[in-house]
C-alpha cells in the first residue's frame, strides 16, 4: 500500500512553484479533456488561457473579474492563515451589494462625491454583519464556522431575491425583479474609456498592499500566523483566540461586502437576483492558489479571472459546454492541493504485510 | 566471551547513514542470553537508529546481525517479533478509552489474541509482579501501570530479547524499583534485555554490561557496576564534567507567592489544582517534584496565565496580584516562562528564530512599536540569544523546527533568561536534551538565581532537582475532598541523589505542596 511520509523541511522553492505546476497540469489535463470531447484541444486552450491576453478589452475585463476575486481572496487568506474557515464569502458579498445598493437607491435623486464612499462603507458593514454571525456562534457556542458561514450564503441570496422582488424593485421597471439603475455618482469611475475597468481594481491593489503590511509587519498579523500554525504557542504568548476569530471574520466579511458593492456599483450598475455568480467561492481557490500571500493572491485572482473570460470566449467560439469554466477551476484547485501534499510529504510504497 | 555459546544477538560492523550524518558507524557488540545490556549515549549518539535496525524498522547500509548464531536481517518489525524480539517504546501506543485487555488484544497478532486472553494476561502479570486488572480502562491508569500494559503485551509474545527505550523516564522511584525487579526476574529466566537510557545510576544498578555510543560509534564497553556515574558520563560525553556549583547566596525577598491557588482543569481528564501554597525568594531555585499527571501541566498553565486563577491574589509577583492577568501582562510585571513542550508551545515550529523571539520577548524587549513589529530589533535579540547560549543553528532566519532538541531548548531558555525576569518558571527544562545542553541550561538557571532572580523549576527528574534546587516541594494527588495541609521547604543540601526518594515520598515528612484532586488511582501520596 502507499504511505505518505512528511518531509523534514519542505523545499521553499517548490512551495512557490506549485501554483505554476498546477496551472501546467491543468492545461495538460484540459488538452486531454477536449480531445475526448472531440474538440480541437490546442485551439480551446489557446482561447481560454492566451487569447484574452492579446486584447485590450479582454485585459480590462480581467481587472473587472479579478477585482472581487482579489478583494475577497485577500480577506479569506487572512482567516485561513489563522485556521478560521470562512466559506461564506459569497453571502457576505451579496449582503455587501445589498447594503451598498440600498444606500444608492435611497439616495437616488442626490448627487455628490460623498455618495460612493458612503455606499462602500455600508457595503463593508453589511458584509461584516453577515460574517459576525458565524464569528459569534463560534466564539460563544463553539459552532463550526465552515457550516454556519456556508449556510448563510443561501439565506443571503434568497434575501437579495426577496428584496429586488419587493421593496427594492424598480417602480418604473415593468415589474421585472430588478432595482433602478444606479445614477452617475453611484457608479464607480471607469479607468479606461470604452472598457468596464473601474476604480475598484485600484482599491483592490491598495488592499493587497495593506494586507501585506499587516501580515508581515503588524502584531495582529503575527498573531494570526501564530494562531494558525501553533495554537498552543498563541496561548503561551497570550494571544486571544476569540479576538483573532472575530478579527479574521470581520475583515474577510468586510472585504467581501466591499467587493459586492463594487460589483453592484461597477459592471452591473443595479441590484439583480443574478448578482452572485460564485466569486465568493472562487476566491477560496484564489486564496490557496496565491499561497495565502497577498501578492500571490493578486496573481491568482487574475489567473482565475482569465479562466472566466477565456472559458466564456471558448464556449461561444467552439460551442463548449457551459461547465467548462467550472471544470477548469476545479481542476486547478485539485492539482494545487495534490501538489501541496507532494511538496509536504513523499510517497513510499509499503509492502502490504508490514502495514499490519 | 570465549567459551560461552553463541550470544543471543551479535552486531558486526553495523553502519547506517542519513543525509548529512552517519548515524551508526561500524557498530559491533553482542548481547548474551539472560543479560541486561545497556545502550548508553547522548541524544543523537545513534541509539535510536540502532534499535530501529534491530527491530526491523530501518535497514543497515552495511554490517550483519546474527541471532543465536543465525543471520538475522529483519525487513520489518513483524519479522523481528516473529524471531522473539519485543520492544517497549518510550511513548506508549494505547487507547485511553479501551480496557487493558482490549488494548493488549489490539497490539498482538490475531492468533495470539484468540482464546483465554484475559486469563493469560492475569497469569503473566502475576508471574512477573506486574499487577494489572485486565478490565480497567487505560485512561484511568497511572503512567507506570500503562507501561505494565505494554510490558505484558510484549511478554505475551514470549520474547527472547526485549528492547526498552528510556523506560523509567515517566516512573516514580517505587515504580522503577518494581520494574527493575521484573526485569531481573526476566533476565533470570534467560530473556535478554537491551536497555536504553541516559540515567546513569539506573544503569549502574541494573545492567550487566554497557555499550557506550558517541557520534554513532562505540566508544567504550564496560561493566556499569564497576564504574561511577561520573565516569560513565565522561565516557558518554567524551569530556570531563564539573558539577554545578553549589555556593548560593542567602535567599532574599519573596518574589513569587502562590497563595492557596486552586484551578479547575478545563478538560475532563485533567487534574484540578487545589490550594497550592508556595513561596519563591530572590536568589533561590525552588524545585517542584512529582510524577507526571499530578497537575504540573495545569500549574504551569496557571502560572503562565493561559488558564486564569480564580482570585487575582492566588498568584502574587513581588506582592502584586497577577492571578487574573493575561500572559503578556505578567511578563511585563517581570515573570518569564519556559514551558515543557518546545515545539508547538514554547516555539512555533515553522517560524524563524527571529519571529519566535517576538512570541514571548516582545513586551520586555520592546520588539514592537505602535503594534508594528520591530523586526531588525527582534533579529538582533535572536542573534544575541544564539550567541550567548551557544545555540547551534544555520542562522536566525531558519525555522525553529530545524534546530535539534538541545539547541532549541537552549534557545528557548535563553530567550526567557535574557529578558532578565525577576521570576523564571521552567517546566522540564532539560527534558529530552543531551547531557551537554542540559548542564549548560542548569548552569544558566543557577546563574540567574545567583543574579537575584527567583527560579521555579517543575521537573520529574529528581537528579536534576537535587542538583540545582535550594528547596524542593512535591506536587501530588490526594484523596478527593481532603484539605491541603502541608508544603515542603526542605533544604536540598545534604540530599544525595541516592537517598532522597524515601525521604521525600515514603518517610514521615510532609512534603506535599498541595493536593490535586481527581488523579492518583492508588492514593499514593503519603502526606
Amino acid at each position: 500500500m502507499l504511505r505518505l511520509e512528511p518531509r523534514r523541511e519542505p523545499s521553499r522553492a517548490m512551495q512557490v512553484l506549485t501554483p505554476v505546476f498546477a496551472v501546467i497540469l491543468t492545461i495538460l489535463a484540459g488538452l486531454v479533456l477536449f480531445a475526448i470531447l472531440g474538440k480541437d484541444p490546442f485551439r480551446a486552450i489557446w482561447l481560454i488561457f492566451f487569447q484574452p491576453l492579446t486584447q485590450t478589452y479582454a485585459l480590462a475585463e480581467l481587472t473587472v473579474k479579478g477585482t472581487p476575486l482579489i478583494l475577497i481572496g485577500t480577506g479569506l487568506a487572512m482567516g485561513f492563515r489563522a485556521g478560521v474557515w470562512n466559506i461564506g464569502a459569497e453571502g457576505q458579498f451579496v449582503i455587501g451589494a445589498l447594503a451598498g445598493g440600498s444606500v444608492a437607491l435611497a439616495l437616488h435623486e442626490t448627487a455628490g462625491l460623498w455618495v460612493m464612499p458612503l455606499m462602500c462603507i455600508a457595503g463593508m458593514l453589511g458584509g461584516m454583519a453577515w460574517a459576525a454571525v458565524p464569528a459569534f456562534l463560534r466564539t460563544r457556542f463553539n459552532a463550526n464556522e465552515i457550516l454556519t458561514s456556508l449556510m448563510l450564503v443561501y439565506v443571503a441570496i434568497l434575501l437579495l431575491s426577496a428584496m429586488v422582488h419587493g421593496p427594492l424593485r424598480d417602480p418604473e421597471g415593468l415589474n421585472f425583479p430588478e432595482s433602478r439603475l444606479f445614477s452617475e455618482s453611484m457608479t464607480l469611475p471607469i479607468l479606461v474609456e470604452g472598457t468596464r475597468a473601474h476604480l475598484g481594481f485600484i482599491i483592490a491593489l491598495v488592499a493587497i498592499g495593506i494586507a501585506w503590511l499587516f501580515l508581515q509587519r503588524h502584531l495582529l498579523g503575527f498573531q494570526i500566523k501564530v494562531q494558525g500554525q501553533a495554537p498552543l504557542a498563541a496561548r503561551f504568548a497570550g494571544y486571544s483566540e476569540k479576538r483573532i476569530v472575530w478579527l479574521c471574520l470581520l475583515t474577510s466579511g468586510g472585504l467581501a461586502g466591499l467587493a459586492g458593492t463594487f460589483e453592484a456599483a461597477g459592471p452591473v450598475g443595479q441590484l439583480v437576483p443574478a448578482l452572485p455568480i460564485g466569486y465568493g467561492f472562487t476566491a477560496i481557490i484564489v486564496a490557496f492558489l496565491g499561497r495565502l500571500h497577498p501578492f500571490g493572491i493578486l496573481l491568482g485572482g487574475l489567473l482565475m479571472a482569465l479562466t472566466y473570460i477565456g472559458g466564456e470566449a471558448a464556449q461561444i467560439a467552439m460551442s463548449l459546454p457551459s461547465a467548462t469554466t467550472r471544470v477548469f477551476q476545479g481542476m486547478l484547485l485539485f492539482f494545487l492541493l495534490a501538489m501541496d501534499v507532494l511538496v509536504g510529504s513523499r510517497i513510499r510504497w509499503i509492502p502490504r504485510q508490514a502495514a499490519g | 566471551m570465549n567459551g560461552v555459546p553463541d550470544p543471543l544477538l551479535r552486531l558486526e560492523g553495523i553502519a547506517r547513514a542519513f543525509p548529512g550524518v552517519l548515524a551508526n558507524d561500524d557498530i559491533s557488540f553482542s548481547v548474551n542470553e539472560g543479560e541486561i545490556h545497556a545502550l548508553l549515549g547522548e541524544n543523537g549518539a545513534g541509539k535510536s537508529t540502532l534499535i530501529k535496525i534491530i527491530y526491523g524498522v530501518l535497514r543497515p547500509d552495511a554490517g550483519t546481525m546474527t541471532l543465536r548464531g543465525k543471520p538475522f536481517a529483519p525487513h520489518r518489525p513483524s519479522e523481528a517479533r516473529a524471531e522473539g524480539i519485543g520492544m517497549i517504546f518510550q511513548h506508549f501506543s494505547l487507547f485511553e478509552a479501551l480496557t487493558v485487555a482490549e488494548n493488549i488484544a489490539l497490539g498482538i497478532s490475531p492468533e495470539l489474541a484468540r482464546g483465554d486472553l484475559r486469563g493469560r494476561i492475569v497469569e503473566v502479570s502475576t508471574r512477573y509482579g506486574l499487577r494489572l486488572d485486565p478490565d480497567r480502562m487505560v485512561g484511568d491508569l497511572s503512567v507506570g501501570q500503562r507501561q505494565r500494559v505494554e510490558i505484558v503485551r510484549c511478554l505475551l509474545q514470549d520474547p527472547r530479547l526485549i528492547i526498552m527505550d528510556e523506560p523509567t523516564s515517566v516512573l516514580t522511584p517505587q515504580e522503577v524499583e518494581t520494574l527493575f525487579e521484573t526485569l531481573r526476574r526476566l533476565a533470570g529466566e534467560g530473556c535478554s534485555i537491551l536497555y536504553i537510557s541516559h540515567k546513569l545510576e539506573e544503569i549502574r544498578a541494573l545492567c550487566d554490561h554497557a555499550t557506550i555510543l558517541r557520534g554513532g560509534k562505540v566508544v567504550a564497553t564496560c561493566t556499569p557496576s564497576e564504574e561511577t556515574a561520573r565516569s560513565l558520563a565522561e565516557m558518554m560525553l567524551g569530556e570531563t564534567l564539573s558539577p554545578p556549583a553549589t555556593d548560593r547566596r542567602t535567599p532574599g525577598d519573596v518574589r513569587l507567592r502562590l497563595n492557596e491557588l486552586s484551578v479547575e482543569a478545563d478538560s475532563p481528564f485533567g487534574t484540578d489544582l487545589a490550594d497550592i501554597a508556595l513561596e519563591v525568594r530572590s536568589g533561590e531555585v525552588v524545585g517542584i517534584a512529582g510524577v507526571a499527571g499530578n497537575g504540573q501541566t495545569l500549574l504551569m498553565s496557571a502560572l503562565i496565565g493561559e488558564t486564569l486563577a480564580g482570585r487575582p491574589d492566588a498568584i502574587q509577583l513581588n506582592g502584586r496580584p497577577i492571578g487574573r492577568m493575561p500572559p503578556h501582562g505578567r511578563r511585563k510585571a517581570g515573570i518569564c516562562f519556559v514551558p515543557e513542550e518546545r515545539l508547538g508551545h514554547a516555539a512555533v515550529p515553522d517560524m524563524s528564530l527571529t519571529e519566535n523571539v517576538i512570541l514571548s520577548a516582545r513586551v520586555r524587549k520592546g520588539l514592537s512599536r505602535n503594534s508594528f513589529l520591530n523586526l531588525p530589533r527582534a533579529a538582533r535579540y535572536a542573534g544575541d540569544v544564539v550567541a550567548r547560549f551557544s545555540v547551534k543553528t544555520a542562522g536566525i532566519d531558519h525555522a525553529a523546527r530545524s534546530l535539534s532538541g538541545g539547541n532549541l531548548q537552549k534557545f528557548v531558555v535563553g530567550r526567557e533568561i535574557m529578558q532578565e525576569p525577576s521570576v523564571l518558571v521552567a517546566s522540564q527544562p532539560t527534558w529530552g536534551v543531551d547531557a551537554g545542553a542540559a548542564a549548560f541550561i542548569q548552569e544558566a538557571l543557577i546563574q540567574l538565581a545567583r543574579d537575584g532572580a527567583a527560579v521555579l523549576v517543575i521537573s520529574q527528574d529528581l537528579d536534576e532537582l537535587f542538583a540545582i534546587s535550594d528547596r524542593i516541594a512535591v506536587i501530588a494527588a490526594g484523596p478527593p475532598g481532603r484539605r491541603p495541609h502541608a508544603r515542603a521547604d526542605r533544604p536540598a543540601d545534604g540530599w544525595t541523589a541516592a537517598r532522597p526518594i524515601g525521604l521525600a515520598r515514603g518517610g514521615g515528612a510532609r512534603p506535599c505542596l498541595g493536593w490535586s484532586r481527581g488523579a492518583s488511582p492508588q492514593g499514593r501520596c503519603r502526606c
